[in-house]
C-alpha cells in the first residue's frame, strides 16, 4: 500500500518535470528539470530494492553526466540574446503526428504484453550472491562480460574522440 | 602616437577576452594597472598603464632648495627610503665636490644595507603571498619590523626617514645602536634560512616560479633592467661592485647572480642578497671608524652651473639621479630620476606573452616594482 | 514506532545542529590555527580568547543587504547556495559515530542509518554539490565568476574520479559499501586500512584537498585571481551559505577518512587487552579526535603551502594522482586474488 503510494507519486513527478524539461523557455531550466526527473528516478530504483543501481544513477547520470551537458549549456547561453524568440519553422502538427504514433506503437506493445506471458530471462537461483550490488557485479563480470567490455571500449573511443578534437596541438 | 597593445574596448573579438588587472587589485603592488588580452587563458599581449601615483616630485623640486629635495625623494621608493637619500645626496656632493667624512660613509652603507634587507622582506612576503603561501608574509614584516624599530630609534620615523643631509648625515648614531644592528643581524640570518625552508625547495614553490618569466642576459641589458633581474639573467652588473660609492669599496661582498634568468632565480639571487647584507653591515658596523658625521658643507647650498648623474644600487637595482644646476638660484633647474622600477617593469609585456593569467601576479612579485618609484 | 521514527528523528536534529556550530567553529579554530602559525593571535575581541566570534559572524551575514544582479536568474540564484549545503548535511546520514550503545534502557546505534550501499551514497551526494557551484557562476549574470565556476567544478570532477577509485581499493579491502562494516572489518583484520592502503590513504587526503578547494588547490577561490571565484555576487545570508559548505564539506571529508582509513570509533589496538584502559574513553570521542586530526592538517596546510596554478592542479589530478589509484587497485585486487 504505501509501495504504491510512493510509487504513483515519484511517476507524477517524474512525468511532471520531464514535461517540465521540453516546455520550459530557458534552456538552463530545462537541464535542471533532467536533473530533477533522474533523482527521483533513482527514488524509483530504490523502491525496486536496486539501491546500487540509484546511486550509480544520481552518481553517473545526475553527477556526471548532466554536469557535462549544464557546461555546453551554459556557454552556449551566454552568447545568446535573453530575449526568447519563437521558432518560425516549427512544425507543430507533423510533432503531434508522430507522438500519435509513437503513443500507438506503445499502446500496442502494452497490449501484446499483458496478453502474453513473459518469459523469465535470468534465474535468480544461479546466482550465488545476494544484495543488488553483489548480484550487478556478479552478472556484469560473468554473463554480460563481452557487453560490459563493449561498452568500456565504447567510453575510450569516446574520451580519445574528444581529446582529439579539442586539443591545440598534438 | 602608436595604438595602444590593447584595444580597450574590444570583448568577444575572435576568442579573445580583454581583461583588466588594476588599478585596484590586492597582487599588483601598488596602483598598477595591466589591461591583458587573452586567448583563453594565455596572456596574448599586455598594455602597463602606469601614472596613477604621479605626485610631480620631479616638478616639485624645481621649487624646492637642495636640502628640502630629501624630503621628497623619500617618498619615491618608499620601501627602502634611506637609499633614496643616499643617492641623492650622493649625487649632489659629488656635483659640488664636497668630501663626506669616512664615518658618514660608513653608516650610510650601513642603513643602505638595512634597507635593502627590509625592502627584500617586503619582497618575499608579498611575493610568497601572491603565490599563496600566506604565512612568509607575516615572518617576512616581523623581521621588517625590527629594522623599522632601528630606523626610529635613529632618525625617529618608520616609513619616510629623511635621515641624509648633503655632506653627511644630520645626526650622529644613538649609543647602542650598533649593538642592537649586530643583534639584528644575528637573528636575521637565522630568519632567512626559515624563509629558505619555506620556500626554496618547496615543490609547489619551484613549480610556480621555474620556467615563468625567463629572460636572457642580452635581452635583459637591451630593454634596460638592472638590479635583480638583471642579474639572474646573467649579467654581472652591481654599482657597489662597478662604481663604488659610500663605503663599498672598503666592504668584503659577494654579488649572487643567477643563470635561467627566470623567477626562480631572480628569487634566489634576492634570497642570497639577504645574507651578503648581512656580511656587509657586520663588517661596516664593526669597523666603523670616529669622526665628525658631516663634512665641511657651506651653509647655503648653491652648486656651481653644471649638471651630473650618479648612479646608487637600491634593493629595486640601479637608482640614478640627474640634477642639473644653473649656478643662479637655490634651487636645481632640473632634476630627473632615473627609477629602477619604471625600467625593470618595461620588461613585464615582453615576459608575460604566453604566459598564464595566474603568472601575472608571480611575475610582477618577481620584478619587484615599487609604484611610487614608477610615478613619482 | 519510537524505534522508526523518533529515535531516528532525535539523532538528525542532533547531527544537524552538531554539524552545523561545528562548521562555524570550524571557520574559528581555522583562523586561530592560521594565526597563530603566522606568529599572530587571531580573533581575539568577541568573547574570552575570540570563543564567540562566530555568533559575531553569523549576526554580521545576517543583517547584511541581500543584493540579488539585477537581470540574475532569481530562482537558480537562490538555489545555489542551497544546493551547495545541503549535500554537505546529507551525507552525516550515514556517518557512524560509534557502535551500538545503551541509552535510557535501549540499544541506540550511533549512527542516523546504515545502508548497504553507503559508500555509494556518500560518493554520488558529494557529485551532486557540484551543481551548488555551477549554478552560483551562472546565476550570477557575469563572464567571470561563470568561468570561474565552470573552472572550480571541472576541477571537482576530475579529482572526483581520483578520490572514487582510492575508495573501490577499500572496498575491495572490506568486502562491503557500508560505513558500519568498514570499520567492522577494520576490527577485525586487526589493521586501519591508512597501513593497510597508505597510497590509497594518501590519495584519498590529496583528492580531498581538491574536492573541497582548499590550499594548495583552491586557485578557483584565491583573492589573486582576477575574479573573487563563483561567489562573487553573493552577499550576506547566501554568501554565508557557501562558506559554512565548503567547511561543512571539510568535516564530511575528514569524516569520512576517518571511518575509511582510521578505524571510525575504534580505539587504538582494539584487540590489545593491556591497553584495555583506553576503553573509558566513548568510541565517539575516538572519531572526533581522529576528524579533529584530519581537520587540523588540513589547517595546518592551508598555513603553510602556496597553491597550484589551475593547469598544474588539473595535470596532478589527470595525470598523476588517477593512474597511481588506478595501479593501487590493481595491486590491491592481485593481492587479495593471491592471498585468498
Amino acid at each position: 500500500m504505501g509501495t504504491a503510494i510512493a510509487f504513483y507519486v515519484i511517476a507524477a513527478c517524474i512525468l511532471g518535470f520531464a514535461v517540465l524539461v521540453i516546455s520550459t523557455k530557458d534552456t538552463v531550466h530545462s537541464v535542471l528539470f533532467l536533473v530533477l526527473d533522474f533523482l527521483f528516478v533513482a527514488a524509483l530504483y530504490v523502491l525496486l530494492g536496486a539501491e546500487f543501481l540509484a546511486a550509480i544513477q544520481i552518481l553517473v547520470y545526475a553527477g556526471g553526466i548532466v554536469v557535462l551537458y549544464l557546461f555546453v549549456v551554459m556557454l552556449v547561453n551566454l552568447k545568446r540574446p535573453p530575449e526568447a524568440h519563437a521558432d518560425p519553422h516549427r512544425k507543430t502538427a507533423l510533432g503531434f503526428g508522430l507522438a500519435a504514433a509513437v503513443l500507438a506503437e506503445l499502446a500496442a506493445v502494452a497490449v501484446y504484453s499483458a496478453n502474453t506471458p513473459a518469459r523469465p530471462i535470468v534465474e535468480a537461483a544461479a546466482v550465488p550472491v545476494t544484495g543488488n550490488t553483489e548480484v550487478v557485479g556478479w552478472m556484469l563480470y560473468t554473463s554480460y562480460l563481452i557487453p560490459f567490455e563493449i561498452a568500456s571500449m565504447l567510453l575510450l573511443v569516446a574520451m580519445i574522440g574528444a581529446i582529439v578534437l579539442a586539443k591545440r596541438e598534438l | 602616437m602608436e595604438a595602444p597593445a590593447v584595444h580597450h574596448g574590444a570583448m568577444f573579438d575572435t576568442n579573445e577576452l580583454v581583461l583588466n588587472m588594476g588599478p585596484q587589485h590586492p597582487s599588483t603592488h601598488g596602483v598598477l594597472r595591466v589591461v591583458l588580452r587573452l586567448d583563453g587563458e594565455k596572456v596574448v599581449d599586455a598594455d602597463v598603464v602606469i601614472g596613477y601615483l604621479h605626485r610631480g616630485i620631479e616638478k616639485l623640486s624645481e621649487n624646492r632648495n637642495w636640502t628640502q629635495i630629501i624630503l621628497l625623494t623619500d617618498r619615491m621608493d618608499y620601501v627602502a627610503a634611506a637609499t633614496n637619500n643616499v643617492g641623492y645626496c650622493e649625487t649632489v656632493e659629488k656635483l659640488m665636490a664636497i668630501e663626506v667624512p669616512r664615518r658618514a660613509r660608513y653608516v650610510r652603507t650601513i642603513l643602505c644595507e638595512l634597507q635593502r634587507i627590509a625592502s627584500h622582506c617586503l619582497w618575499v612576503g608579498t611575493h610568497a603571498m601572491d603565490i599563496g603561501a600566506m604565512t612568509v608574509f607575516l615572518y617576512a614584516f616581523r623581521e621588517r619590523e625590527l629594522i623599522l624599530d632601528l630606523f626610529e630609534e635613529f632618525c625617529g620615523a618608520r616609513l619616510t626617514y629623511n635621515s641624509m643631509r648633503i655632506g653627511g648625515l644630520p645626526l650622529d648614531l644613538p649609543p647602542g645602536w650598533d649593538k642592537k644592528v649586530l643583534q639584528f643581524c644575528d637573528i636575521m640570518e637565522s630568519k632567512v634560512t626559515e624563509y629558505e625552508e619555506l620556500l626554496t625547495h618547496n615543490r609547489i614553490w619551484r613549480e610556480r616560479t621555474k620556467g615563468i618569466g625567463v629572460i636572457s642576459g642580452a635581452d635583459a641589458v637591451a630593454l634596460g633592467l638592472s638590479g635583480p633581474p638583471l642579474r639572474g639573467s646573467g649579467v654581472p652588473r652591481d654599482v657597489r661592485k662597478d662604481e663604488p660609492y659610500a663605503a663599498y669599496d672598503e666592504m668584503q661582498f659577494d654579488v649572487p647572480m643567477g643563470t635561467a634568468g627566470d623567477t626562480y632565480d631572480r628569487y634566489l639571487v634576492r634570497m642570497e642578497e639577504f645574507r651578503q647584507s648581512i656580511r656587509i653591515i657586520r663588517q661596516a658596523t664593526e669597523g666603523i671608524p670616529a669622526g665628525p658625521i658631516v663634512g665641511k658643507v657651506p651653509r647655503l647650498i648653491k652648486p656651481a652651473a653644471g649638471e651630473t648623474y650618479h648612479a646608487i644600487e637600491s634593493p629595486k637595482g640601479e637608482l640614478g639621479y640627474f640634477i642639473v644646476s644653473d649656478g643662479k638660484s637655490t634651487n636645481p633647474y632640473r632634476f630627473r630620476v632615473r627609477p629602477p622600477s619604471f625600467c625593470n617593469l618595461q620588461g613585464l609585456r615582453p615576459l608575460i606573452k604566453g604566459h598564464l593569467i595566474a603568472d601575472v601576479v608571480a611575475l610582477i612579485g618577481s620584478l619587484d616594482v615599487v609604484l611610487g618609484e614608477v610615478d613619482r | 514506532m519510537i524505534d522508526i521514527f523518533l529515535i531516528p528523528l532525535l539523532k538528525i536534529v542532533i547531527v544537524l545542529n552538531a554539524t552545523l556550530v561545528a562548521v562555524s567553529y570550524l571557520v574559528l579554530l581555522e583562523r586561530k590555527v592560521i594565526a597563530w602559525a603566522q606568529s599572530r593571535l587571531g580573533p581575539m575581541r568577541v568573547g574570552p580568547y575570540g570563543i564567540l566570534q562566530p555568533i559575531a559572524d553569523a549576526v554580521k551575514l545576517m543583517i547584511k543587504e541581500d543584493i540579488t544582479p539585477v537581470r540574475a536568474d532569481k530562482w537558480v540564484f537562490t538555489a545555489a547556495p542551497v544546493i551547495s549545503m545541503v549535500p554537505a548535511l546529507i551525507v552525516y546520514a550515514v556517518i557512524p559515530f560509534g557502535p551500538a550503545v545503551s541509552l535510557f534502557g535501549r540499544r541506540v546505534p550511533l549512527y542516523i542509518t546504515d545502508i548497504n550501499v553507503g559508500l555509494l551514497y556518500i560518493v554520488s551526494v558529494a557529485s551532486v554539490g557540484v551543481y551548488g557551484i555551477i549554478l552560483a557562476g551562472y546565476a550570477s549574470n557575469s563572464k567571470f565568476p561563470l568561468l570561474a565556476s565552470l573552472r572550480a567544478s571541472a576541477q571537482l570532477i576530475s579529482y572526483e574520479v581520483a578520490v572514487t577509485l582510492t575508495l573501490v581499493s577499500v572496498i575491495l579491502m572490506s568486502g562491503s559499501l557500508s560505513m558500519v562494516s568498514i570499520v567492522r572489518a577494520q576490527e577485525s583484520s586487526h589493521l586501519w586500512y591508512a597501513f593497510a592502503q597508505p597510497l590509497a590513504f594518501v590519495i584519498f587526503i590529496i583528492g580531498s584537498l581538491a574536492e573541497t578547494n582548499r590550499a594548495p588547490f583552491d586557485m578557483p577561490e584565491a583573492e589573486q585571481e582576477l575574479t573573487g571565484g563563483f561567489h562573487t555576487e553573493y552577499s550576506g545570508m547566501r554568501f554565508a551559505l557557501f562558506f559554512l559548505a565548503e567547511y561543512a564539506n571539510m568535516i564530511v571529508v575528514s569524516s569520512v577518512a576517518t571511518t575509511l582509513f582510521l578505524g571510525g570509533w575504534l580505539r587504538p589496538f582494539p584487540n590489545v587487552a593491556m591497553l584495555g584502559f583506553l576503553d573509558v574513553v566513548p568510541s565517539w570521542t575516538w572519531f572526533l579526535v581522529k576528524s579533529f586530526f584530519f581537520l587540523y592538517v588540513f589547517i595546518w596546510i592551508r598555513a603553510t603551502l602556496p597553491r597550484y596554478r589551475y593547469d598544474q592542479l588539473m595535470r596532478i589530478g589527470w595525470k598523476v594522482l588517477i593512474p597511481l589509484a588506478i595501479a593501487n587497485l590493481l595491486v590491491t585486487g592481485i593481492v587479495k586474488v593471491v592471498l585468498s
